[in-house]
């Protein structure tokens, strides 16, 4: 331990650790200092300088957020040389930022516009910038708009897209007043190497990232009587919306959710997680399967580790960065796509629809969901599976625009067909959650047991450690299994694409001889996705996690395959796992993609 | 004091250059302690711009317990005004190559590079060809040492020290924060010695002469000589070696050509003296006088009185604008305010009192800017703007 | 393997593979070259394994490391305050009137480019302007035509 230094802020003495900066020091103190480039889950850069505050004996004033705090420093975090030098600075962002608010899609919740209300900015003195500039918008990507007249050049997206997602698919390019967030030679956000994952909208203090919205299309849809409208809603929203609602993270607000989808006016309203349960029949089953082609068939076509498909970020990471491992991804379609696919085929049919007239829309956490849905092969129903997907963030925005008063709400139930769920889908929320699902399942067909962790609870694979791994010893299987007798079954956990690419890389190197793995693009998985509401962080995602292995403590049904809708769907319609109609509907095919 | 304010020529950098190799030998043959000690007893100050003294600089990177250790020589010299770094590396290339030598030895650092701007790419087969030469008397020497020339490709900011590092870590030259400081951790994050051409070239005349000979030229503060650059409107275009602390006065009446209006010391990021200033202005680290510091690289530009004070602004600002890193707010967006606010002012769609606005845009800039980039543009336009206001005006 | 990827695999074979290495041979290419297209930046990326975007984004901090199509003889006019006072606007004048072409274009048989540039370090000797690596000094329109003349025959 090292030895604590003493500072004082505005004339009050505290003990720090070393190391910490000013504004980590002050905010422990609970005294607020602005921010605008700062971002906890990045890197310090300094470069807004919003944060400057005044160090006794000092001229210049300091950026708070990279100045290490010394012995006996004296700081003044409210000085008016720091009241003025923030306001100017305020101003000075204004003037080149296109600050038509009203027009903005960010209105309300931009940090600028925070920042302005809060020192009252009223009057422009600085000559505006904007007619100067040949700002663009990019509009081509089916997942986010890039808006440079909204940019105040951060660099948050730039190093969310290399820190935390190892992606970098935007830069920083040219200099001076020319200097801008950009893409390799300005291309489209839809042409360069972009995953689609959002994770720079998150992380976007102002209007400059944003997710395309498909909000008009889904009240159209609504207002269409023609129209039976149907809505899934993925395992990570009901973990977040609240937070848009006023609630505290962490608090879950699944009934209050499904009761503003009915009144929003949608026909039918259903849960993502039911196909969450059924991709863990499939992808257990695909699993499983492929260890007995390799193990007891030598079959050396057979690709192992099997890799996850539930993240649409990671699959088009990996079509872009590793597509020699396409063959190790799971076939299984997420299950976003998977409950579009059935909806059109198996829902319509049971509820005597025609599939011509479903419009089928998705809540997601993720703005990649967004890019999937608009893939072209996902028309396996004979429309487009699913039709329009809606962000946490934009069912949000809904909900507010109908006059709901969420916070009364009663509580209600999912409807049915496609409404009932397990423990093991909600988990999909969280990293680790699809391992822990497809073990819980796989264990238990493999042995006649349930696996062998207190309460299902699979500890090892929880966490947000960036990459876990963990193994389970099959003992005593089954007969038709006695082939595991022994096995110890080796996977990994992933979140976050710097975190693939470890994995990824340890794979490609021999370095692992993982049996599965689980790779989900965003940091903490869904409940941090790129479509989740802003502010997201560590500790609101510590919060989120929480509140999901709650949601599975409290459920009765814990394990996808005793999910009696999904049983009865495999009865009723598909048959069985891997059978011929779930390969119709529930698999898919991978491209490859440009590395660069 | 030895304080005269006389302007008087000196001769030592360009002075004598083939005595190298004994001088170096005779360096690297005594107590690193007392080199160090002997560099900060001659008061030099570095000649980049920031005028931190050298002796020091080298000291704290001594005490590093790090192994991998770099010298740098930063040949960037972009600043408006400045060419006095080129003709050291054309005319005595070996007393900077032997300075890092000897700044290696001291410091414990095995690997030397310069870094040697984009318009300069001429200089390197030549520099390139002294290079090995040392090298192989090192090698004879049995001294371990090595330097490679690292190009620079068009950007003023690579000048900053940590900017140039980024740059030679093949990214965008971003200034860093700091600390930390270069000599706990510069390039590639190991502690690091980067110095000024011209301020090698002195460490040479400190260690072959002794400091007390550098020490007793120029005046308290601003100890030994200094290359001048000198350009504009004067009959004598060209670089001088002069002891520091002369008045400009002085050096008005050597080099104006008879009509001189102000005199910009220290190139764009420096000071516009106007000619009722010349008299108590002296040139030094601290010039007592009025208060102007650093000859950022000796630049000195003479303007007489044909010239319009709004254009050398405009142009500085341009400058600035373009050669910003772009990177923070105030400077990024304070340049284009200030060249788009005097053009305002001039045209009159906005009245004079703006240009007071500007100036407390500039004191924000000074405040708050990353780097000595955007703080040191309200010098250049603080110092134009209150002594011509009328030239911006009408 | 093309001109091109021959070029950067050779560059770096030279320089070595490291991040720290990318100036360097963005500087061969552009050396070879006269700028760098997308197509080269790509074939740099994955020579030494760096994402293309990183590639772009340092290139263009670079002035001299042009990202357009240039001439093989690039004309940088020097603009700074002591070119400037010293007729820096003729010598433009002389150029463009000699090659038909403005600021930042390029000759239509793509020999010259004409550009301004920052301080070049030249003050004493104003007027100044570079052409590749090559510097002229002490400009007057006479001598930038009896220069080009020169080049034109190159
Ligand atoms: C914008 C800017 C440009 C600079 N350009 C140069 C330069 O071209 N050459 C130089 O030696 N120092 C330059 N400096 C100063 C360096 O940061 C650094 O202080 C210097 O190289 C240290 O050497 P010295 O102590 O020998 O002066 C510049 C500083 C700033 C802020
Ligand atoms: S002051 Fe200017 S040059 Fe320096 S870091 Fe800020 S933007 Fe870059």
């Amino acid at each position: 331990m090292s030895k604590k230094i003493n500072i004082t802020i505005n004339g009050v003495v505290y003990e720090v650790e070393p190391g910490l900066t000013i504004l980590e020091a002050a905010q422990n103190a609970g005294i607020n200092i602005p921010t605008l480039c700062y971002h906890k889950d990045l890197c310090v850069a300094g470069n807004c300088r919003v944060c400057v505050v005044e160090i006794a004996g000092q001229k210049r004033l300091a950026a708070s957020c990279a100045t290490p705090c010394q012995e006996n420093m004296e700081v003044l975090t409210n000085t008016l040389k720091v009241r003025n030098s923030r306001k100017h600075i305020i101003e000075l962002l204004l003037s080149e930022h296109n600050a038509d608010c009203t027009k903005c899609y960010k209105n309300g919740n931009c940090e600028l516009q925070e920042l302005a209300a809060e020192y009252k900015i009223m009057s422009q003195d600085l000559i505006d910038l904007v007619p100067y500039k040949d700002y663009t918008i990019d509009m081509f990507s089916p997942s986010i708009i890039k808006d440079d007249s909204r940019c105040i050049r951060c660099q948050r997206c730039v190093r969310t897209c290399a820190e935390l997602q190892g992606v970098n698919a935007l830069t920083v390019a040219y200099k001076g007043d020319k200097m801008k967030i950009s893409t390799f030679f300005e291309n489209s956000m839809n042409d360069v190497v972009c995953t689609t994952c959002g994770q720079c909208v998150n992380h976007c203090p102002t209007g400059a990232l944003i997710e395309k919205n498909y909000i008009e299309d889904a009240w159209e849809a609504i207002s269409d009587p023609e129209k039976h409208v149907i809505v899934q809603t993925a395992p990570a929203v009901r973990v977040g919306l609240g937070e848009e609602m006023g609630f505290e993270p962490g608090e879950s607000v699944t009934g209050k959710m499904v009761a503003a989808l009915k009144n929003l006016g949608f026909d039918s309203v259903l849960d993502t997680d039911f196909t969450a349960d059924l991709t863990i029949m499939e992808e257990g089953t695909e699993l499983l399967t492929r260890l007995k082609k390799a193990l007891v068939d030598k079959d050396i076509n057979i690709k192992l580790p099997m890799a996850t498909s539930c993240s649409p970020g990671w699959i088009k990471y990996i079509e872009h960065m590793y597509p020699e491992y396409l063959g190790n991804l799971s076939t299984c379609k997420s299950p976003q796509q998977m409950f579009g696919a059935l909806a059109k085929t198996y829902y319509a049919k049971a509820r005597k629809l025609d599939p011509d007239k479903i419009v089928s829309v998705s809540v997601m956490p993720c703005t990649a969901k967004k890019f999937e849905a608009n893939r072209p092969e996902m028309h396996d129903s004979g429309y487009r599976d699913v039709d329009i997907v809606l962000t946490t963030r934009e069912l949000a925005i809904m909900i507010k625009q109908a006059g709901i008063d969420f916070r009364k709400l009663p509580e209600k139930k999912f409807d049915r067909l496609m409404g009932d769920s397990s423990g093991a889908a909600v988990i999909f929320g969280a990293t680790g959650g699809v391992m822990e699902a497809a073990l819980r399942t796989a264990y238990e067909i493999v042995t006649g047991r349930e696996v062998p962790f207190d309460n299902l609870d699979i500890l090892p694979v929880r966490g947000l450690e960036g990459v876990r791994e963990a193994s389970i010893k099959i003992e005593k299987p089954l007969e038709n299994w006695a082939f595991l007798d022994g096995v110890e079954l080796k996977c990994a956990v992933a979140h976050g694409l710097v975190n693939a690419k470890k994995v990824m890389d340890a794979v490609k190197e021999k370095k692992a001889d993982y049996h599965f793995i689980e790779i989900m693009a965003c940091p903490g998985g869904c409940l941090g996705g790129g479509g989740q509401p802003i502010p997201t962080n560590p500790e609101i995602r510590e919060k989120r996690t929480k509140a999901i292995y709650e949601e599975d403590k409290n459920l009765s049904i814990r394990k996808s395959h005793e999910n009696p809708e999904v049983i009865k769907i495999y009865k009723d319609f598909l048959g069985e796992p891997l059978g011929k109609k779930s390969h119709e509907l529930l698999h898919t095919k991978y491209v490859a993609r440009n590395r660069y | 004091m030895a304080t005269t304010y006389n302007l008087k020529r000196a001769d030592f950098i360009f002075r004598n250059e083939n005595d190298w190799e004994k001088i170096l030998n005779r360096t690297l043959q005594r107590d690193k302690t007392e080199l160090i000690n002997e560099l900060i007893s001659s008061e030099l100050k570095g000649r980049g711009g920031a005028g931190f003294p050298t002796g020091l600089k080298w000291k704290l990177a001594s005490e590093s317990k790090v192994q991998e250790k770099f010298i740098i020589c930063n040949a960037d010299e972009g600043e408006p005004g400045t060419f006095k770094d080129r003709e050291i590396l054309t005319k005595v290339p070996f007393k900077v190559l032997s300075s890092m030598a000897i700044c290696a030895y001291i410091i414990g650092a095995k690997q030397g590079i310069i870094y040697l701007r984009g318009e300069y790419r001429f200089l390197k087969p030549d520099l390139e060809k002294t290079i090995s030469e040392f090298e192989y008397y090192c090698n004879e020497i049995n001294f371990d040492f090595k330097i490679k020339i690292f190009m620079g490709s068009g950007a003023y900011i690579c000048g900053e020290e940590t900017a140039l590092f980024e740059s030679m870590e093949g990214k965008r030259g971003e200034p860093r924060n700091k600390p930390p400081f270069p000599t706990n951790a510069g390039y590639m994050d190991k502690p690091t010695v980067i110095n000024n051409v011209e301020t090698l070239a002195h460490t040479f005349t400190i260690f072959k002469y002794g400091a007390t000979k550098f020490y007793d030229l120029g005046v308290q503060f601003s100890r030994g000589t200094k290359l001048f650059s000198v350009s504009g409107d004067t009959p004598k275009p060209g670089i001088y070696e002069l002891e520091l602390g002369m008045s400009l006065q002085d050096f008005v009446d050597e080099f104006g050509d008879g009509d001189t209006k102000a005199v910009q010391v220290g190139g764009a990021s420096g000071f516009l003296v106007p000619r009722k200033r010349f008299g108590e202005t002296a040139i030094g680290f601290r010039g007592k006088l009025t208060g102007i510091s650093l000859p950022t690289g000796g630049s000195m530009m003479l303007f007489n009185s044909s010239r319009s004070m709004f254009n050398v602004l405009d142009n500085y600002l341009e400058f600035f604008r373009e050669e910003s890193c772009g990177q923070c707010t105030p400077c990024r967006v304070g340049c284009q305010q200030l060249l788009i606010g005097i053009k305002a002012v001039k045209q009159g769609s906005k009245p004079a009192s703006y240009l007071d606005k500007l100036l407390k845009l500039t004191e924000t800039m000074q405040y708050t800017a990353k780097c000595g980039l955007g703080q040191s543009v309200a010098n250049s336009f603080s110092s134009i703007v209150e002594n011509f206001r009328e030239e911006m005006i009408y | 393997m093309n001109p091109t990827q021959e070029l950067i695999t050779n560059l770096a074979d030279q320089y070595g593979r490291n991040r720290e290495q990318l100036l360097p041979i963005l500087q061969g290419v552009v050396e070879k070259e006269k700028f760098l297209s997308d197509y080269s930046m790509i074939e740099i990326a994955r020579e030494l394994d760096i994402p293309a975007a990183e590639v772009y984004g340092t290139a263009t901090f670079y002035s001299f490391l042009e990202y357009k199509q240039m001439g093989t003889y690039i004309i940088r006019v020097c603009k700074t305050i002591t070119c400037s006072m010293k007729g820096k606007n003729q010598i433009l004048l002389t150029i463009k009137d000699m090659l038909k072409i403005g600021v930042g274009e390029t000759t239509p048989d793509r020999k010259f480019s004409l550009l301004e540039t920052n301080c070049l370090g030249w003050c004493h000797k104003a007027p100044a302007m570079l052409i590749n690596d090559e510097i002229f000094t002490e400009l007057t329109p006479e001598k930038v035509r009896g220069i080009l003349t020169e080049y034109l025959k190159k």
